[in-house]
């Protein structure tokens, strides 16, 4: 297999608040011999607040960030579902509408850039699972995580709306994702099959409609454990700061304690790769899941 | 190669949700074995369930012509008009085992028929019509353009049969929610030339609670709409139309999405601390400290981060390329 290589869009929270996010998913594709480049140019993808306030401008931005792909000649990979979802949303927006292209193109002509449409965009995930292979991610796991039983929570903006995402996640049926559950296994872990794993965190209206989001990452997390996992594994950032910093705020609005351990999907991979424990970051966690380590290389 | 109808039917077992509101205590759901032809329908297996296991098993039907709305249910969680969707489809999307259930549980007078009320109370309720003043004797037609036509034209391919209604979570946990159906028709009737109720339309889906800044854009909606009218994308659009006619007042939703620009112009990256803080104020921010001083022992963030003079913030390469192109790009202003 010819190296993989792949310009990465890190988006803000892997900078900002999930620096664990950013330190794993470089040290899983050092493992796994896959190139990054960092696209430094990137802005944020506006996260679907700032297409609610001025669309097009949204598409604006976000063309300007896949020009920068384009220009190395590169797949675009995101490690965030909604920085996915919204870099998709304006691919797919130019790629369909001529019209909006050139008046998009007509903006970036003052910064001296011009989108093609020439980058792929994908996330990690599928990444790794369509592109690396899952049986050659198995051949190097190091550290299997057979003693765990992990839920996997796919988050919404990787999944739907599917026909946007069926180019880049190998046709994932959103209504019974099966993806992660695969990737999971391949490192010898327990998917935990439940209703939730398709859900709505709650996160984009956390500030909002407060009580919404708090009963939304709720009844996922509970039923997360209430099917016997030991931990949640999302491949979304906004996913795991909801479920995992306001755990207590969310146990208080169900009246459950919704205690468990919220990894990011690159994490869950470093630890079977036998990355280092800094690389690995539980320490980030506000739910303590620093035992995780402790636990899977004893 | 020539192969017989027969052998590309399929023996399956349907499990189906049963519950009559008015004898029994509790749902269960019954099994029933048949074999499905590749032209069947949801709805033809509903029939057989009917015609040949038991006649007491109910649901709406009618115009099988994907037209009346009728028959939507959920199959294995997914929103489902019986009359249009393949049976053999959606076997092979889920391995052969259908669960059939009504299209909201809670709401369930027997087995597939649902008690919608709620779903024609607030679909009523943004006023799904072209308000004007009317001539009782106009001497001319109300012309409007292609562009204009076209402009709603998919909004108003909706057949109110709750699909994306009964998908959505936001409402499940919100009952003040008016949910995607109601945005639908509210842009639909906001955005024709011929309508005069626009502004109302766009203040009543302003409002917290009910409004569209409760959706939880989760694309739920967008994945069930049998009529592929993608409710989220006209949420988004009466969101922008909402500053775009001046609508919007400065509260914490909209400055939540205006406060992406204010970030984006000063890093390129979002400022998650100011975001907060732009858009709750200093006195909302007392809801966030608990959260905060979690995240800053986690070292999530850093307890200087939310100080104005302080800047903690990754800044993008090129930054001036992206000042720029908000200064010429922005239409909106809150």
């Amino acid at each position: 297999m010819s190296q993989l290589h792949y310009a990465l869009f890190t988006g803000c929270t892997a900078k900002q608040s999930t620096p664990e996010l950013l330190s794993s998913t470089l040290a899983v594709a050092d493992k796994l011999g896959i190139k990054i480049t960092i696209l430094e140019e990137a802005s944020c993808c506006g996260a679907s607040h700032l297409q609610d306030f001025d669309e097009f401008l949204a598409h604006v931005l976000n063309a300007r960030n896949i020009c920068y792909a384009e220009k190395l000649g590169l797949t675009m990979i995101t490690i965030c579902n909604t920085c996915q979802l919204n870099s998709a949303m304006t691919k797919h927006a130019l790629d369909t509408n001529p019209e909006l292209k050139a008046r998009v193109n007509e903006k970036l002509k003052e910064v001296g850039l011009e989108y093609k449409g020439t980058s792929e965009i994908k996330h990690f995930l599928y990444a790794i699972i369509e592109e690396y292979g899952l049986e050659n991610v198995q051949d190097k796991v190091v550290t299997p995580l057979s003693m765990f039983n992990i839920a996997p929570f796919y988050g919404c903006h990787n999944i739907r709306p599917s026909e946007l995402h069926h180019k880049s996640n190998g046709g994932e049926n959103s209504y019974n994702p099966t993806s992660l559950d695969q990737l999971i296994v391949a490192l010898e872990g327990k998917p935990v099959d439940y209703a939730s794993k398709n859900k709505c965190c709650g996160f984009h209206v956390e500030l909002q409609a407060n009580h919404t989001s708090e009963v939304l990452a709720g009844n996922a997390l509970v039923d997360a454990i209430d099917n016997n996992a030991d931990m949640v594994v999302t491949p979304c950032p906004l996913c795991h700061l909801k479920m995992d910093t306001y755990q207590d705020s969310v146990g208080k609005v169900i009246g459950r304690d919704v205690a468990i351990p919220v990894l990011h999907m690159p994490q869950m991979v470093a630890l079977a790769l036998g990355c280092t424990e800094k690389e690995i970051g539980l320490n980030f966690h506000v739910q303590k899941a620093k035992q995780i380590f402790t636990e899977a290389t004893a | 190669m020539s192969v017989t109808k027969n052998s590309e039917n399929r023996k399956v077992t349907i499990k189906a949700f049963r519950f009559n509101a008015e004898t029994d205590y509790l749902p269960y759901y019954k099994q029933y074995e048949m074999e499905v032809g590749k032209d069947d329908l949801i709805l033809d297996l509903m029939n057989k369930i009917k015609w040949e296991h038991d006649g007491s098993f109910s649901y709406r039907r009618s115009c099988r012509h994907g037209i009346c709305g009728a028959c939507a249910i959920k199959v294995n969680g997914k929103a489902t008009l019986a009359c249009k969707q393949n049976a053999m489809e959606l076997l092979n999307l889920f391995n052969n085992e259908l669960v059939f259930e009504p299209s909201s549980k809670k709401r369930v007078v027997k087995d597939m028929i649902i008690d919608k009320s709620d779903f024609w109370e607030k679909h009523a309720k943004v006023k799904p019509f072209v308000v004007a003043d009317v001539e009782p004797h106009p001497e001319h037609e109300t012309k409007q353009s292609i562009a204009e036509f076209n402009n709603f034209l998919d909004s108003d391919l909706c057949i109110q049969c709750g699909a994306c209604h009964y998908s959505c979570p936001a409402l499940e946990v919100n009952d003040a929610f008016l949910g995607p159906a109601a945005f639908v028709a509210a842009y639909r009737f906001t955005v024709d030339t011929r309508d005069s109720a626009g502004i109302e339309r766009l203040e009543m889906t302003a409002q917290a609670g009910q409004g569209v800044w409760d959706c939880v854009k989760c694309f739920e909606c967008a994945e069930a709409c049998p009529k592929e009218i993608n409710p989220i994308e006209k949420i988004t659009k009466l969101h922008n139309l909402q500053f775009e006619k001046r609508v919007a007042v400065s509260n914490v939703a909209t400055r939540h999405a205006e406060g992406f620009v204010r970030s984006m112009k000063k890093h390129g990256f979002l400022d998650e601390a100011d975001i907060v803080l732009y858009s709750e104020g200093y006195l909302g921010m007392y809801k966030h400290m608990s959260t905060a001083v979690k995240m800053i022992k986690a070292g999530k963030i850093h307890w200087n981060d939310a100080l104005p003079w302080v800047d903690n913030v990754p800044k993008s390469k090129n930054l001036s390329e992206i000042q720029k192109l908000i200064e010429i790009s922005m239409t909106n202003k809150l």
